[in-house]
């Protein structure tokens, strides 16, 4: 947040605040809950972050934010299928949990709404810094979602699917998951929506305790029409693995912040991360990764197609704290641009405290190679063809990566209908 | 079913005269080896055949089939049934060879007319000619070249030639990088594709490939012109007493 008043409140900024007013009576929430919404509201009427401020020097929010739509719920009235088969759906509709839910052995699941009731969330409300809007607006106006407790040594054989649909309008959610000790979990995140301007906020909170291992993979695929602003933040317990999927293939304004932290010894974190971008739409990835113990281990792959007159960001900071010894994090960015009106900003930052570190980043932005097209046309693949071919190979290899037939063909099939429809 | 006009061709980027006034002609059934030394502009008359738009032709032609193809980007070439064997193939990572494998075969019977193949037949087709060239299939589960080894990718390229059936096969220096075993697997897949109906172009530096793909004629190319040809024992006599004797004649 700004910390000085802004002269004058934007459209966006007026309508949020008077929309809080309007909503306050029908947010769910105990007294200590209710005090973090003032807090948050506090926080917003202090200005949208603008580009003076770092971390959203690249996403002018302030600017960018032109509109804010009623609050009225739009018309999604069911769950769509899961990107992979078998899994157990959980879906917000329109901002609001479902009664009706699949029983999972070892999982509990709660409905956030409850939680706000009872306060037992309230904590987890606080902004993770002074710059924390998207944190600030979901606190705000967050009316429900999910808490998924995973029990201790619990193995899923099926993949749990947060799904998180709205047709217009605002919905603000939050998807909280505790993965016990030694459990093993796939879980999805799927951000999609349909029809009209939209906004939603969405912050994931996720712990993963010690040796578990989580895969986690965000699908988001909003209309060119939505504001999307997401949070995913996590702790990594000791021994611990977990791998964060990020797909962003939609929506006009986005922004999906990556928030973790180690917090055992023999955490390893992977990010990997592909965005395709095309029309006239910004999309930014900002993610803080703190290595907090010694012997932690992380790896950031990123990948991006920009389209049309696309803009995308992304920002990787890297904390590696003082007593962090012997962390290994090597972060790499690379960039497909395929248009000239299309741009791509790449902010890698590494703030290292400890002296007996590998760290690593690097950052690409290329064109098609011409001698990779040569090859493929030398075959009698048209142009057109061999291009689709190397654009999707390019964003392909991030995703083969996963080592898991299923998941890998789930996600080729969302990468071939970007491009049945983009390419 | 290859004739090649007083062709001149530089490199775009800077000019570079590299083909000065080539000649040449290959006949169907025919299998011709191109030699020369180091420089002299083999390899660039093979990108030239396959099109490759770093090189820009300033005069002269070359007809395929009694047509110019000057004007064909290099799928029409393909299609056409122009085949060039790359000398270092490229690596593609994120390409599964068998899905590129599928996507070469069908564009090429799409621009023919045919249907595309059934997965059944496509994979049958597959796997004989990778069993005739001694490659396991789990090499082809991997991204395009990525990994192999310079002989596995040159047996690759084979491969490639194999199912897509070209008329006028160009192979580039395909012997560099195969220890003597390879050489033979590979000569016997070319050997197999000899036919009345196709011309093979064989570029090699050394004799050794020419003992295991006999060829009808020999050319010999220097600094961007053939300067002399003849039948298989020009490569001999080359092998014997090497380039310059033949270059002196020529100068």
């Amino acid at each position: 947040m700004n910390m000085h008043a802004q002269p004058q409140r934007t459209l966006a900024e007026t309508a949020l605040i008077d929309a809080f007013g309007e909503r306050l009576s029908l947010l769910p929430g105990d007294r200590a809950v209710m005090v973090k919404r003032d807090d948050a509201i506090e926080a917003i009427k202090h200005g949208l972050p603008t580009r003076r401020v770092e971390s959203w020097h690249y996403t002018d929010l302030r600017r960018l934010l032109t509109k804010v739509p009623a609050f009225e719920a739009g018309a999604v009235t069911k769950a769509l299928a899961p990107i992979l088969e078998g899994s157990a759906v959980l879906p917000v509709l329109n901002g609001l949990s479902q009664t009706k839910l699949p029983e999972i052995d070892g999982v509990a699941v709660q409905r956030l709404s409850e939680k706000l009731t009872d306060g037992s969330v309230a904590p987890g409300l606080d902004p993770y810094g002074s710059d924390d809007a998207i944190g600030a607006l979901n606190t705000a106006f967050v009316a429900d979602g999910y808490f998924v407790d995973i029990a201790d040594g619990a193995e899923l054989e099926k993949p749990i699917e947060l799904q998180n649909l709205q047709a217009g309008g605002q919905s603000h959610v939050r998807l909280l998951a505790r993965v016990g000790a030694g459990a093993k979990a796939v879980i999805v995140e799927r951000q999609a929506g349909e029809g009209d301007e939209a906004l939603a906020s969405s912050v994931s909170q996720l712990v993963v305790g010690d040796r578990a291992e989580v895969t986690w993979l965000i699908v988001q695929e909003q209309p060119e029409t939505a504001t999307h602003l997401a949070q995913f933040k996590a702790h990594i317990g000791k021994d611990a693995k977990l791998t964060l999927f990020v797909m962003n293939a939609g929506g006009k304004l986005v922004r999906q912040e990556v928030v973790v932290r180690t917090t055992g010894e023999g955490a390893d974190f992977k990010l990997r991360g592909i965005n395709l971008l095309a029309g006239d739409t910004h999309t930014d990835t900002t993610m803080v990764l703190d290595h907090a113990v010694p012997h932690t281990t992380s790896t950031e792959v990123i990948r991006n197609v920009v389209t049309g007159k696309a803009r995308g960001v992304f920002q990787g900071r890297i904390n590696v704290h003082q007593y962090a010894q012997k962390t290994n994090a090597k972060m790499a960015c690379n960039t497909l641009l395929l248009s000239d009106d299309g741009e791509f900003s790449t902010k890698p930052e590494l703030e290292i405290f400890a002296d007996d570190v590998v760290c690593g980043h690097g950052a690409t932005v290329t064109e098609i190679d011409h001698d990779h097209l040569f090859y493929l046309m030398a075959r009698g693949i048209d142009e057109k063809s061999a291009r689709g071919l190397l654009v999707k190979a390019f964003v392909a290899e991030v995703i083969e990566e996963l080592d898991d037939e299923a998941l890998v063909e789930a996600l080729e099939a969302r990468l071939d209908g970007w491009f049945s429809t983009h390419g | 079913m290859l004739e090649i006009k007083n062709l001149h061709a530089r490199i775009v980027d800077d000019g570079t005269e590299i083909i000065r006034g080539l000649n040449l002609t290959v006949k169907a059934g025919e299998v011709a080896a191109i030699m020369g030394p180091n420089g002299s502009g083999k390899s660039t008359l093979s990108y030239i055949l396959a099109g490759r738009e770093d090189y820009e032709v300033t005069e002269g032609d070359i007809l395929y089939n009694g047509q110019s193809i000057l004007e064909m980007d290099p799928a029409e070439r393909a299609t056409a049934g122009i085949f060039l064997a790359f000398q270092y193939p490229m690596e593609i990572p994120g390409v599964a060879t068998m899905e590129f494998l599928k996507v070469a075969m069908n564009e090429q019977r799409k621009a023919r007319g045919e249907e595309p193949l059934k997965v059944p037949e496509f994979l049958k087709r597959v796997k004989e000619a990778a069993a005739s060239l001694s490659m396991d299939m789990n090499m082809l589960k991997r991204p395009l070249n990525v990994g192999f080894s310079g002989g596995e990718k040159k047996r690759a390229e084979i491969l490639q030639m194999k199912l897509l059936e070209p008329k006028l096969c160009v192979l580039d220096e395909t012997d560099s990088g195969l220890d003597i075993d390879a050489l033979k697997i590979v000569s016997d897949g070319v050997n197999a594709l000899r036919s009345p109906d196709r011309a093979i172009v064989v570029i090699t530096h050394y004799q050794r490939l020419l003992e295991h793909i006999v060829p009808d004629t020999v050319h010999v190319l220097y600094r961007g012109q053939v300067i002399k040809s003849g039948d298989k024992s020009l490569a001999l006599d080359l092998e014997a007493n090497g380039y310059a004797g033949v270059i002196g004649q020529a100068a």
